[in-house]
């Protein structure tokens, strides 16, 4: 099994950390995994991506030019990632940015208000997790208690205090039906 | 094997090179590689070594000559144009056969040019990038793993033949990160440094390291001697790797990350019925010939994909010699290969020399 997924947003939304956590995560269930981030002049303020592959087998290429899943964050994102998805993927948007859907018929999208939910909770910075409790709950692609484990190694422990509160918000992401 | 860490290709190189005895390091800081600067200078006073920004690559460069001249394990690591800068120190310590550690995680060219990857060095790499008859050996990592063992071969290699050795990366290989399994102990070479300037105490003859040789006649024999030992590298040191080539058609020959964006399409080219396999040449000089004369039986024909106008595709058609047909695929400017577009010249090759 590989799971190849591209997150992508602005820069500031955590979208380089939420791809590390997943490759995190990804190794601790015994995977092969790798993370590309886009670097250079999106760090500072444009568009970043990161790419993920998590794999039962070495992984062939960390470049990906498609992907089984993709969470987009702002509308750029959506644009230049809709035509990657690969027949029968998903693609999940946070609809509180984007305010448009996909036109594509052979995927699957599902839009969630991550960042008003995020804001709703307290904290903005957690809309990246509630698209990944999303990705997880549809594909499966890590366990829920190495994100834990994955959280406590990625990010910094002056932010380890925050963690309780990126659980519920993933279990929120992974609970979340389009109304 | 020990501990299982998710690591960046630039701080995997960092601590193979600890691992390895390095314990000198002097650069110049420059994207895509900085990180590589950061681990040393974090980690280098914890283990009794120095690390050192100097005031330029052209400074850091001949601080490397000057402690590589005390037979210390010493390296250092810049991105293309920070290279450039250093190649009149590498070719001194060619002259003068000091051996050292140059890492170059390259960025698109020329002139300062942009920082996204790109494999546009290959020519300054293996085909003499500053002045004088010299070679070094050339090492491409295709992954993270790869990038600590062979970062470590690197400083062995260094040692045994006095000599240069350059590991080239790419921005994606630097800035990605994979799982990484370090060995709990290295191998490292244990090998004689007679030549070394270590003081001499009134016991011994003093070493002279130099590269000037005004009596032509010496410099000649300076140069044959530099020319037995590259034939004997060339005879002991190729490496490569056959990747699904038991029954392949057609081969596409790439090094570094494009080999890993190979590998990706030659699954997807089982799937249509075309049997492609891959040539990754590990050391890009001595260019590993034999990888070919392996395959030219079945080979009906080649493709080399770089990011770059197409460098190394002069020693493939050198290796290949005539055999079959070698197309190029290439990109510039920082793009990378999309493998959808190499996937659809696979079948152009295919319908050419093979359906038709």
């Amino acid at each position: 099994m590989v799971h190849e997924i591209i997150l992508a947003g602005f820069g500031g939304q955590g979208i380089l950390s939420a791809g590390r956590i997943m490759a995190y995560a990804g190794m601790l269930d015994g995977k092969q995994v790798s993370w590309l981030p886009s670097y250079g002049p999106e760090m500072r303020g444009g568009t970043a991506n990161s790419s993920v592959v998590i794999s039962d087998k070495p992984v062939d290429s960390p470049v990906l030019n498609s992907a089984g899943s993709i969470i987009v964050m702002n509308k750029p994102s959506l644009e230049k990632f809709e035509s990657w998805v690969d027949k029968g993927g998903i693609i999940i948007i946070d609809s509180s940015i984007v305010n448009k859907d996909v036109s594509r018929k052979d995927i699957k999208s599902f839009r969630i208000p991550a960042t008003k939910i995020a804001s709703e909770m307290g904290n903005m910075a957690f809309a990246n997790i509630i698209l990944l409790g999303k990705l997880i709950a549809e594909k499966g692609t890590v366990s829920v208690e190495n994100f834990k484990k994955a959280l406590y190694a990625v990010l910094p422990e002056r932010k380890h205090n925050l963690i309780p509160m990126e659980m519920e918000a993933l279990k929120t992401g992974m609970e979340y039906n389009e109304v | 094997m020990g501990q299982r860490l998710l690591m960046k290709g630039n701080e995997a190189i960092a601590e193979a090179a600890i691992r390895a005895g390095c314990f000198h390091y002097f650069g110049y800081p420059i994207t895509p590689q900085t990180e590589i600067a950061h681990y040393m200078a974090k980690k280098l006073p914890k283990v009794g070594g120095v690390f050192l920004q100097a005031e330029s690559e052209i400074a850091a460069v001949n601080m490397v000559y000057g402690a590589g001249s005390t037979g210390i394990r010493v390296m250092t690591s810049s991105s293309s144009p920070g290279i450039s800068l250093k190649q009149e120190g590498l070719s001194y310590m060619a002259g003068s056969q000091v051996p050292a550690v140059v890492v170059n995680i390259v960025r698109a060219g020329p002139g300062l040019g942009g920082i996204q990857p790109a494999q546009c060095d290959y020519f300054q790499a293996c085909k003499g990038g500053g002045h004088g008859d010299y070679r070094q050996i050339v090492l491409a990592p295709s992954s993270v793993q790869e990038l600590y063992e062979l970062t470590v071969e690197a400083f062995n290699l260094a040692d045994r033949y006095r000599i240069v050795v350059m590991i080239l990366g790419d921005g994606i290989l630097g800035q990605m990160m994979e799982v990484v399994e370090f060995r709990d102990k290295e191998e490292i070479a244990d090998i004689e440094k007679p030549w070394a300037v270590t003081g001499h105490g009134g016991k011994r003859k003093q070493n002279v390291i130099t590269s000037i040789h005004l009596d032509p006649a010496v410099l000649e024999k300076m140069n044959q001697n530099l020319q037995d030992k590259y034939r004997l590298i060339t005879e002991n040191e190729c490496r490569y790797e056959l990747y699904n080539s038991e029954d392949a058609e057609v081969f596409i020959v790439a090094y570094g990350t494009v080999a890993r964006i190979a590998k990706s399409i030659i699954e997807m080219a089982k799937n249509e019925g075309l049997k492609v396999g891959l040539i990754r040449p590990i050391t890009l000089w001595p260019f590993p010939q034999e990888a070919f004369d392996k395959v030219k039986d079945r080979a009906k024909a080649f493709l080399t994909v770089e990011m770059s106008s197409g460098q190394m595709i002069e020693d493939v058609r050198l290796a290949v010699n005539g055999t079959g047909p070698v197309y190029f695929h290439g990109r510039m400017g920082g793009m990378v290969p999309n493998k959808f577009d190499i996937l659809a010249q696979i079948k152009e090759i295919y319908s050419r020399h093979i359906n038709s």
